[in-house]
């Protein structure tokens, strides 16, 4: 299963440690972390359910390509971060 | 209950009330974080804060009365839009349907407990009948043709800043659009009909100054006791109507009509308080002294108020929401965007000055 790590930033508003969760895509590892914490949803995704402007996802290291779908892929050992941007605060 | 007021700052919510050594800062909520807006409802007691996370996106809390908590609730949300749309502005520029900005929030009438409004960054109108825990898209207006037509002004896309839910019957509102007039709907919400006739600007193409689809009014009130009559600070000047917003003339005030918040007495249409600013490329105190301009005559005269507010390079601007007048008529409070906040008990003859190093002011809330 890939991990999620969460930053304290955010865990400052939601109450969300690291997940481990299973998916091939960054979309369906996130909706298994937010089946657990459904608060978790809208702090990551606007309402279209993009990935908020100021925010980044990164898979081993790598910053996601489509943060519209979260369509990039994800393996089972993989760790993946979701960070705020330096921008937006 | 003793009079309080809530200050919306950019690092903070502030609740301010008067002590036995005058106005004070008596508590703080959400330190550090940027809180654009509050409500409070006088129906049930509950209190309600807009948050702008920047990261993390807007969200909205709820305090109910007597408690000392906030819990997260719903935040007003966008449905998906539709692959295939083409969703532009007037600008030209595609439309996100997400919600940016809480940009104004009102509660609906005296026996519609527990129904909000809420006006939003990009120009979404939304409405909850169960105090925020759901709210539904006002689908009438945000699909209505003329909405590609607003512009963005005061932000980069349009929005809804300012909502009058009509005292004589809360199925009549009428909300001010920046930049897209005012519109109003009778029918609680199915449909909308433009009702910024009259207002226009003081520059630009002829056949655009007086359009009233995309006038910019910064901020519109409804005088309580007299619903028929209105007053709207707009980015070119001061407008008021008399007939129910079918009609806005202009009102000139001195030493400018420039600015963005307005107040208006509970009682006496013809009494209204500005602050007025020197112009909209110039968006400080004339003079380097802060002034608030009353009319207490319909906008025939004004008076420049000044006592107790500083005279000397002074540089406040006081956002839209940063004015606010309570139920008495007597009490002002004004907060600016240097972080300064004074109390007027006297109908904005003196002011005192509660604190000079709150963060930047966005909005002010009689409690």
């Amino acid at each position: 299963m890939a991990t999620v790590h969460f930053t304290s930033n955010l865990r400052r508003h939601v109450d969300c440690a690291r997940v481990e969760s299973t998916g091939g895509t960054v979309r369906a590892v996130l909706d298994g972390a937010f089946a657990a914490n459904p608060q978790l949803r809208h702090y990551l995704l606007d309402d279209q359910g993009a990935l908020r402007k100021h925010m980044r996802i990164l898979i081993d290291g790598q910053a996601i390509n489509d943060r519209y779908h979260l369509s990039d892929i994800v393996t089972p050992t993989s760790q993946i971060w979701v960070m705020q941007a330096l921008s937006g605060g | 209950m003793a009079p309080s007021l809530m200050v919306s700052t950019r690092k903070g919510l502030f609740d301010v009330a008067k002590g036995s050594r005058g106005w004070m800062v008596r508590d703080a909520h959400f330190l550090g974080d940027n809180v654009t807006l509050t409500l409070h409802d006088p129906r049930d007691g509950a209190h309600y804060a807009a948050l702008n996370h920047g990261h993390f996106g807007i969200k909205l809390h709820r305090r109910d009365r007597g408690r000392k908590s906030w819990k997260e609730i719903t935040t007003p949300a966008y449905p998906r839009k539709p692959e295939t749309l083409v969703d532009l502005d007037g600008w030209g520029k595609p439309v996100t349907w997400s919600t940016q900005l809480i940009w104004s929030m009102e509660t609906g009438g005296p026996n519609q407990k527990g129904t909000l409004w809420a006006g939003t960054l990009p120009g979404g109108l939304f409405r909850s009948r169960d105090r925020g825990e759901t709210w539904e898209l006002m689908e009438s207006l945000w699909r209505h043709p003329s909405r590609n037509k607003w512009l963005g002004g005061g932000a980069d896309i349009p929005g809804i800043h300012s909502i009058c839910v009509d005292p004589r019957d809360p199925d009549t509102v009428r909300v001010a659009v920046s930049c897209g007039g005012v519109w109003v709907t009778k029918d609680g919400g199915e449909t909308w009909a433009q009702s910024a006739h009259g207002m226009r600007f003081g520059d630009g193409p002829p056949e655009e100054v007086a359009n009233p689809e995309t006038q910019d009014p910064h901020m519109m009130v409804q005088c309580a006791g007299d619903p028929s009559c209105f007053w709207v600070q707009h980015h070119a000047g001061i407008f008021k109507s008399v007939n129910d917003g079918v009609t806005w003339r202009e009102v000139k005030a001195k030493p400018s009509s420039f600015g963005f918040g307005v107040a208006v007495h509970p009682q006496d249409p013809d009494t209204a308080w500005f602050v007025p600013g020197i112009k909209d490329e110039k968006r400080i105190p004339v003079g380097g002294a802060l002034v608030v301009t009353r009319t207490q005559d319909g906008g025939r005269t004004f008076k420049s108020l000044s006592k107790g507010l500083p005279q000397k390079n002074a540089y406040d601007l006081v956002f839209r929401h940063g004015l606010a007048i309570d139920g008495s008529g007597k009490r002002l409070a004004m907060g600016s965007t240097t972080g300064n906040l004074w109390v007027s008990e006297n109908g904005g003859e003196g002011w005192k000055q509660v604190s000079s190093t709150l963060p930047q002011i966005y909005a002010v809330r009689w409690v």
